[in-house]
């Protein structure tokens, strides 16, 4: 299972990727790495102090380095809305395993938890029950009911230096347009983006059969008249199916 | 069916756009007032109907996926029934809210208990019947010398303790070791309890064995006066992470519960983050008292002295964990369904 599916009382259903193994242990590479920082600093800071008071110095390098990973952990889930560092530089979040609001006790239990994730070292209990897992849940997560999911970006591609501003003949039959808009799956507008995008890295006859596919492929699924449709090369075809699934509001 | 997409799209997007600032006020921790959670509450439903019929039009996956983002969201806000958000009151937490979660879980706690003096009847055998146990049962050095030659160590420095000029570093290492440890109790309830209770016997044992030792040896009135002053909080404390250990557990096996386990689980966590707390907080007293007081002996502290005080703060304890929140008790729904 790849994603979180939580259907709401009004009946409706939404998803949200789970996060994957991999960029869960760099997250926690990227937060181990500052919690060592805030260790060292510590230790500067308190190796000044003990020039008075070392006793009390020591007992608070000895008090700071035990609650310093717990503390970061928790303080960073709850502040940061379920994410520490490591987890906002590569995009995750930990949520309620029900979609609710992620309530201070699941963070605390969650990170109390990796004492015996982390068993016997790095995290290998954890990482095993993250694979057998159906929402990629580590022991902590288990009992907290917590996943970890993988947060989406929803720039719009830039697609100007592909399509310009050139004449779109193809909106010139508004009714078509609408069919391939609404016949056109998604991940076949972005397999048409993606030839668009990296048609220069393409050999000369692999780029032909490229988009002389593509082309035939959409030509098929939503017909056009043939003085339209054959006045077109099969990469300008492209481009302007393209520039209308992705440019709805383009009146070029 | 949406006829004109973009017709739909530029006539919803405003609305999804006002629900995302309302979310977006929620998130920097503003209150909304009754009017804009009325508001928030239609521009869900109205977001939850477009997320619907924009489904089936495959054509618009940024627009579906923001919306399904944006639907999520919300409904994490508007679904949430669990407490109300309240400010955390550490006081009632403390001293209300920690004794009824204790009592709650009672029965875990007597499991936790009768675990741990089983462990310590087998410390107890194994020093009577074999004596060379003591090399497997005593940790912290208690097997290299005698319980007499012990006492005469400590009591020979007349005026300082074992620690002197180190009580602040030692409180924090004993303080640390134990909530670690008190932790570990805690976390292995997750092996369905049999860290737990391999945990809870083993420091049984190692009870037994030392007092078996000290006490043969004639040194009993010596051990009670060094462990009781901080041994009468720090030890029912790791009683209590083993309680929530076996909480932990019974919840996994989830006898007499008709909830799926995910569900128990969330039901019982913040039980459990409250035992965890009030266990961290005991032992940091315990941690306090082990390096400030336990490490005087005679003549500088009478030992009638320290096990008068280790008694009293049992005592102290047993009536706090017993009637502390009872007035209150009554009004909080518990969670009986996962309680063992």
């Amino acid at each position: 299972m790849t994603h979180l599916r939580i259907r709401t009382p009004e009946g409706v259903e939404f998803a949200l990727p789970i996060a994957g193994p991999v960029s869960r242990a760099l997250a926690y590479l990227v937060d181990f790495v500052l919690v060592m920082a805030f260790n060292i600093l510590l230790s500067i800071v308190l190796s000044y102090a003990s020039i008075v008071a070392r006793d009390l110095s020591e007992a608070l390098l000895q008090v700071g380095f035990f609650v310093l990973p717990i503390a970061y952990g928790v303080g960073c889930e709850w502040l940061l809305r379920g994410q520490t560092l490591g987890k906002r530089v590569f995009n995750l979040r930990v949520i309620d395993a029900e979609g609710l609001k992620l309530r201070p006790a699941q963070i605390i239990l969650r990170n109390l938890l990796r004492a015996v994730d982390f068993l016997p070292l790095f995290y290998l209990v954890g990482g095993i029950t993250t694979l057998l897992n159906r929402k990629g849940q580590r022991l902590g997560d288990l009992a907290a009911g917590t996943v970890v999911v993988r947060i989406q970006r929803f720039a719009t591609p830039d697609l100007e230096p592909i399509l310009g501003s050139r004449f779109n003949s193809l909106r010139a039959q508004p009714h078509l347009a609408a069919r391939l808009r609404q016949r056109i799956h998604a991940a076949e507008a972005a397999i048409a983006l993606q030839a668009l995008t990296r048609r220069d890295e393409l050999d000369p006859a692999a780029r032909l059969a490229l988009f002389r596919d593509l082309a035939d492929g959409f030509r098929a699924t939503v017909p056009y008249p043939p003085e339209i449709s054959e006045s077109l090369t099969d990469e300008q075809y492209i481009r302007n199916v393209v520039d209308i699934l992705y440019r709805p509001k383009n009146s070029s | 069916m949406i006829l004109d997409l973009e017709k739909f799209l530029a006539q919803e997007r405003p609305h999804w756009e006002a629900l995302e600032a309302l979310l977006n006020r929620l998130d920097t921790g503003d209150r909304l007032h009754l009017d804009d959670a009325r508001r928030m509450h239609a521009l869900y439903e109205r977001a939850s109907a477009d997320l619907a019929r924009l489904a089936t039009f495959a054509a618009e996956p940024e627009s579906r996926r923001y919306l399904e983002a944006l639907v999520a969201r919300a409904y994490a806000e508007i679904h949430e029934t669990r407490g109300s958000g309240r400010r955390f009151r550490f006081w009632h937490w403390f001293l209300v809210v920690f004794p009824q979660t204790f009592r709650r879980h009672a029965r875990a706690f007597g499991v936790s208990l009768g675990i741990s003096l089983v462990g310590t009847l087998f410390g107890i055998f194994a020093t009577l019947v074999d004596p060379d146990s003591r090399h497997v049962t005593m940790p912290f050095g208690h097997a290299e010398i005698t319980p007499t030659q012990r006492v005469r160590q400590e009591e020979k420095s007349r005026e300082k303790a074992a620690v002197h000029s180190q009580h602040a570093s030692f409180s924090g290492q004993l303080m640390t070791h134990n909530t670690q440890v008190s932790i570990g109790t805690l976390a292995f309830g997750m092996t369905w309890g049999i860290g737990t209770i391999i945990l809870l016997f083993y420091n049984g044992v190692v009870l037994g064995a030392i007092g078996t030792d000290y006490i043969t040896d004639g040194q009993g009135g010596f051990l009670a006066a060094w462990l009781l002053p901080h041994g009468s909080i720090e030890l029912p404390a790791i009683f209590i992470a083993g309680q929530a250990g076996l909480v932990l557990a019974h919840t996994l096996f989830g006898r007499r519960s008709n909830l799926p386990l995910g569900r128990r689980l969330r039901a019982v966590a913040p039980d459990l983050v409250t035992l965890i707390g009030g266990v961290a907080l005991l032992l940091v007293y315990a941690g306090i008292i082990e390096s400030f007081l336990s490490q005087y002996h005679e003549p500088v502290v009478p030992y009638s002295l320290k096990i008068a005080f280790g008694l009293v703060e049992l005592a102290g304890l047993v009536l706090f964990l017993t009637f502390a929140g009872r007035s209150t008790e009554s009004n909080d729904p518990g969670t009986d369904s996962t309680a063992p």
